[in-house]
């Protein structure tokens, strides 16, 4: 026993030393080397080198050592026929335990503006954005299977029309609410109709061009949108026209956030489970299967898009009203790859999972900002581990089990 | 059970951060409440530096931290500001407004009482709402949008640059009034402060009826290629270009027009009165004209500070240090001046004490802009930006 | 006619830099169906490489075609081991997962190298020296293309038929082919999948290098954020082509190139994005495979 976890740990060592004597020589000239060509001089830093060897050495140790645990997992899972239901996820799926969980959740979530501060209150209206994003975007996504890298584009739309309209109009952050969502599904099914045809990574690019192409336009037309520069001063939410500081605001929007975010997790939970939402898993599975079961495959295909985009539009009247300003900036295809990056983390089809994807995601780098210039280095990081170390996201989707009492029925 | 396990483990971490996040705030709630007691008793001093730290345009927000360090190291070095140990707080918001507002609250909520930031006019005026609620003095080396200042309604807002109005008349002046050019081309960079400098530009050349503007559009940044928008200048007829942006873009911008024979006079911004750009550019940046602050070049506290920054970091300073730098600089000096944090005496001081810095000898005006900045118009010539007489 | 001439040409020009990229890309692409974010990254690291090369050399004295020459093979050799590290760390484990896994894992490589660059190199702009010669008889051209602009028009013209070339008649492109149409039976027939497909990255690196070295010679600066972009171009390159096609790479980018030289030219460059990814849209609606791609009928 002994000598086996000896011949173990002989093992890891020498992997680890032979990846960290790669890595140290892959990264040699970048991390030693700097010139400067236009004096012509070079600058040698052999002490990066050190800490290079040094930290992939430990970092490769911890690799091989969660590699080889995630593969023995993994050979014991393909040898299980029925798939293990571990206690806790039994616990949260008893009802007996799920509801008061859920209470106590919420009442966390109701009284947290009292206790922390201004920032944690602000990063976490900002989170739970996303959640909302995340939530739409998998029902284009993780339901319907329709890879969409435009995303944001629709995010875009709904923050301009309740930026443009508070401009213009002095229209207020309740009436245009509903139009922002109407909007955006517009837009959705606008998107939806020439791309009905395509499937897969060809339907992503097209979907990044329109989301490049909105961007675009919004940055280009100036008389219409203000360009580059974008709107300032868009009002918060009223409530019958009290002034609120900028604390009470966060505190009010934090509340209306919350109850936005019960109301799509009911709703997506709902969609899930009923006709359209089985349509949608039918179609991610197999589009022509689907079509012979009787589907009508357009119906089901701009059904997703226009939901999806339907709370990306809510979402951005949300966002302009937060921020009070946009511009441009905020709708690049970065946007897009974030929260479809939310979805797969979090597990695609999974409500739980895309909320705590969102909550990881976007609270991350707020609390890397300890580490200030290396935060995105870190981030960058942690998703490629999360991918490799659960590829499935951190929490896998499961699909609804319909039993059937045959006793009964016979 | 695995899977499981790590959602469990993930929940408790979040749960800890918050916690953590929580437990910070009450030590600062507590490290606050003898603050009235004992003012200034071996305290530290915290100066916020908001921008643009990673990311596209990390280029642009890193110089700053890198002068609010030297400076707070400066004042170190004499026992403080007022007794007041100074530490420099990065904060990085990536020139993205939702980004800047997350950044302004934590700042806030740290009880910073004084920023440098943000670096993007449009995360600048993300952020200033907040500040302007929590009274914190906010200093900006490089946000230029002229409503800023201008529309005063941003009273704690300050800037060590001036903003495009001024800038692109400054331009458009020397190109009607010195260069007497008779059809300009105007192009930018579709960015915030490129396309504001262009507008304002255009603006003021033809309301001066001295010249025409033969076309005005934008290119794309970061383009490897740009020569479509110079054949269409050279077919234009045009004799000047006036080109609102950054370094990257026009260094590039001057070489493909030199390439393609086409050498006209070249009238830039304050974005390209950088060094860099004579480096990217090379022979190519000979002749071109940029506005800019005046004494930078030949200001003894910017040799100085570059000095000291060669010394620090290894490398000579980037974009808008030396606006950082002064940034830095007139904030401490108004604190030490004001003798407390107080938003109202730090105000006053900033609008009435003279500082000499790397942008010359300046203090604020009521609507938050520096007075004492000069402009004038550099040439490049032999390598260097060299002041037109 | 000349100016449409001049913007014919200068299509041509910046065409050909998003097919020297897009060729690398398609590959990759066509082989593992994965939208490799990092591919842009590896590119602008091959750039980094020929600079740092270029500047030790330089100060050392070298003269600039030999610069030019190990410049090249430097940041080859080096971008080759990156991309087949990135493909060990970031694809590899997750051969057998969900299709989006690869893609979210290497946005998260592509942000990882880029903060790695900037922090080990500088967030600031790099003059690249002007590696590649003027030659004499280009000057009566000048008006319309530069020596740089034709070094890369041919580069990527012969990288092209050298890939082609490869895929059709090697050992290792037939495998490729195989490992793109069917892994799990091109397993079963013998082929070793793994090493294809480090192939596949080791040759797809070298090509963005290569990119890398030429481009950032050619537009005459780098910085850590250049590969997004170039990346995002590549991809659009690559899926109008047809993916996984190498001529339709070629042909995607030269298409994206003119689109936007023209749109420039003849309307506004306020919109030559716009345009370009109109025109993708379009193409795409018509053709849905691409210009080059084989339109493959639905299995039922």
């Amino acid at each position: 026993m002994k000598d086996t976890l000896m011949r173990y740990v002989v093992k890891l060592v020498r992997q680890a030393l032979v990846a960290s004597i790669w890595l140290s020589f892959l990264t040699l000239p970048i991390m030693v080397i700097r010139v400067d060509t236009i004096e012509q001089t070079v600058t040698w830093r052999w002490m990066h080198l050190a800490y290079m060897a040094v930290g992939s050495f430990v970092l490769a140790l911890a690799w091989y050592a969660m590699m080889d645990r995630r593969d023995r997992g993994q050979a014991k899972k393909d040898l299980e026929t029925v798939e293990r239901v571990s206690a806790l996820s039994q616990f949260l799926s008893d009802p007996r335990f799920a509801k008061p969980l859920m209470a106590f959740g919420f009442l966390v979530a109701a009284a947290f503006p009292w206790f922390f501060s201004l920032y944690q209150t602000n990063i976490l209206v900002s989170a739970m954005i996303y959640v909302v994003l995340g939530l739409g975007l998998n029902i284009t996504v993780g339901l319907a299977g329709l890879l969409d890298l435009g995303y944001v584009a629709f995010y875009a739309v709904g923050a301009y029309t309740y930026a443009l309209l508070n401009h213009h109009f002095h229209l207020g952050f309740w009436a245009v609410l509903p139009l922002g969502a109407v909007l955006g599904a517009f837009f959705g099914i606008l998107l939806g109709f020439p791309v009905l045809r395509l499937r897969g990574d060809y339907l992503a690019i097209v979907t990044l061009g329109f989301g490049q192409i909105i961007r675009l336009v919004l940055e280009n037309w100036g008389d219409f949108s203000y360009g580059p520069s974008g709107i300032s001063n868009i009002d918060r939410p009223g409530l019958f026209g009290i002034n609120y500081s900028v604390e009470q605001a966060t505190t009010y929007i934090y509340y209306i956030m919350l109850a936005l975010v019960i109301l799509t997790i009911f709703v997506t939970a709902r969609l899930k489970d009923s006709r359209i939402g089985r349509a949608w898993l039918a179609l991610r599975e197999d589009e022509i299967a689907c079509q012979a079961m009787g589907i009508d495959n357009t119906r089901a295909k701009l059904m997703a898009f226009a939901l999806g985009a339907t709370l990306a539009g809510l979402m951005g009247v949300v966002f302009a009203a937060k921020t009070t300003f946009i511009n441009p900036a905020s709708f690049t295809f970065m946007e897009s790859a974030m929260i479809l990056a939310i979805v797969v983390l979090g597990g695609m089809g999974s409500v739980l999972g895309v909320i705590l994807g969102a909550f990881m995601l976007m609270l991350l780098p707020e609390y890397l900002r300890a580490f200030s210039e290396y935060r995105m280095l870190i981030f960058g990081a942690t998703m490629v581990l999360i991918m490799v170390f659960r590829p499935e996201g951190l929490v896998r989707a499961k699909r609804k089990v319909y039993k059937i009492n045959v006793e009964a029925a016979g | 059970m695995k899977a499981k396990w790590f959602v469990t483990v993930l929940a408790v971490a979040l749960a800890g951060m918050l916690a953590v996040g929580c437990g910070e705030k009450k030590e600062e709630k507590k490290a606050e409440a003898p603050k009235q007691e004992a003012p200034a008793a071996a305290k530290k001093l915290v100066l916020g530096v908001a921008g643009a730290q990673s990311g596209d345009l990390a280029s642009y927000g890193l110089p700053s931290v890198n002068a609010a360090k030297l400076v707070a190291k400066e004042w170190n070095a004499k026992g403080g500001v007022n007794g007041m140990m100074v530490e420099v707080l990065p904060m990085d918001d990536q020139c993205k407004p939702e980004l800047a507002t997350n950044a302004a609250t934590k700042l806030v909520s740290e009880k910073v009482s004084l920023v440098i930031g943000h670096i993007c006019s449009g995360a600048t005026k993300a952020a200033l709402p907040i500040y302007k609620d929590a009274k914190v003095v906010v200093m900006s080396p490089s946000a230029t949008s002229t409503e800023l200042t201008q529309s005063g309604s941003y009273p704690n807002f300050f800037r060590t640059i001036s903003y495009d109005l001024i800038q692109g008349n400054a331009a458009a002046n020397f190109a009607t009034g010195v260069l007497k050019v008779k059809k300009i081309a105007v192009i930018h960079d579709k960015g915030d402060y490129g396309k504001g400098f262009a507008e304002s530009g255009q603006k003021s050349i033809e309301e001066g009826k001295l010249a025409k503007v033969v076309m005005f559009e934008g290119i794309t940044p970061g383009g490897v290629d740009y020569s479509a928008v110079i054949q269409k200048i050279k077919a234009s007829g045009a004799d000047c270009v006036l080109f609102g942006g950054y370094y990257p873009e026009a260094s590039k911008i001057v070489v493909q027009m030199h390439k393609k024979g086409l050498k006209i006079a070249f009238i830039t911004d304050d974005g390209v009165k950088d060094d860099t750009f004579i480096k990217l550019a090379g022979v190519d940046a000979e002749g071109v004209y940029a506005t800019g602050p005046q004494i930078l070049a030949d200001n003894e506290v910017f040799k100085k500070a570059a000095a000291e920054h060669e010394k620090e970091f290894g490398s000579a300073p980037g974009s808008f240090f030396a606006q950082g730098y002064a940034a830095a600089q007139t904030l401490l000096n108004a604190v030490a001046k004001a003798g407390s944090t107080d938003y109202d005496k730090v105000v006053a001081a900033l609008r009435s004490e003279y500082v000499e810095t790397p942008v010359g000898k300046i203090k604020f005006d009521a609507k938050g802009d520096a007075e004492g900045v000069s402009f004038s118009v550099y040439q490049v010539k032999d390598g260097k930006y060299v002041l037109v007489k | 006619m000349e100016y449409f001439l001049q913007l014919f040409l200068g299509g041509l020009s910046r065409g050909s830099v998003y097919a020297l990229i897009a060729l690398g890309y398609t590959m990759v692409y066509g082989i593992i169906e994965l939208i490799n974010f990092a591919h842009g990254e590896i590119y602008m690291i091959g750039a980094f490489m020929g600079l740092i090369v270029a500047g030790v050399l330089t100060s050392l004295g070298w003269p600039a075609l030999s610069i030019l020459a190990i410049a090249l093979i430097v940041a080859v050799l080096y971008s080759a081991a990156y991309g087949y590290t990135v493909e060990k760390i970031a694809y590899k484990p997750l051969r057998s997962a969900p299709r989006l896994a690869p893609l979210i894992s290497a946005i998260g490589m592509s942000i990882l190298l880029q903060n790695y660059i900037m922090l080990t190199q500088t967030p600031d702009f790099l003059p690249f020296p002007r590696l590649i010669p003027e030659l004499a008889f280009m000057d009566r051209f000048s008006n319309y293309l530069g020596t740089s602009d034709m070094f890369i028009i041919v580069t990527s013209l012969v990288v092209m038929i050298a890939l082609t070339l490869f895929i059709k008649f090697t050992r290792m492109g037939k495998a490729m082919r195989a490992t793109a149409q069917n892994r799990k039976m091109a397993m079963l027939v013998g082929v070793n999948v793994d090493q294809v497909i480090s192939v596949t990255f080791i040759i797809g690196s070298s090509l963005a290098a290569v990119g890398g070295v030429l481009i950032g010679a050619h537009v005459g600066q780098i910085n850590f954020a250049i590969g997004f972009l170039a990346g995002i171009k590549a991809f659009t390159a690559a899926v109008l082509g047809g993916i996984g096609s190498i001529p339709g790479a070629m042909l995607g980018g030269l298409v994206l190139g003119w689109t936007e030289s023209f749109a420039t030219g003849y309307i506004s460059s306020d919109y030559e994005d716009v345009f370009a990814f109109l025109l993708l849209v379009v193409i795409l609606i018509f053709r849905p495979a691409g210009l080059l791609g084989k339109q493959r009928a639905q299995k039922v």
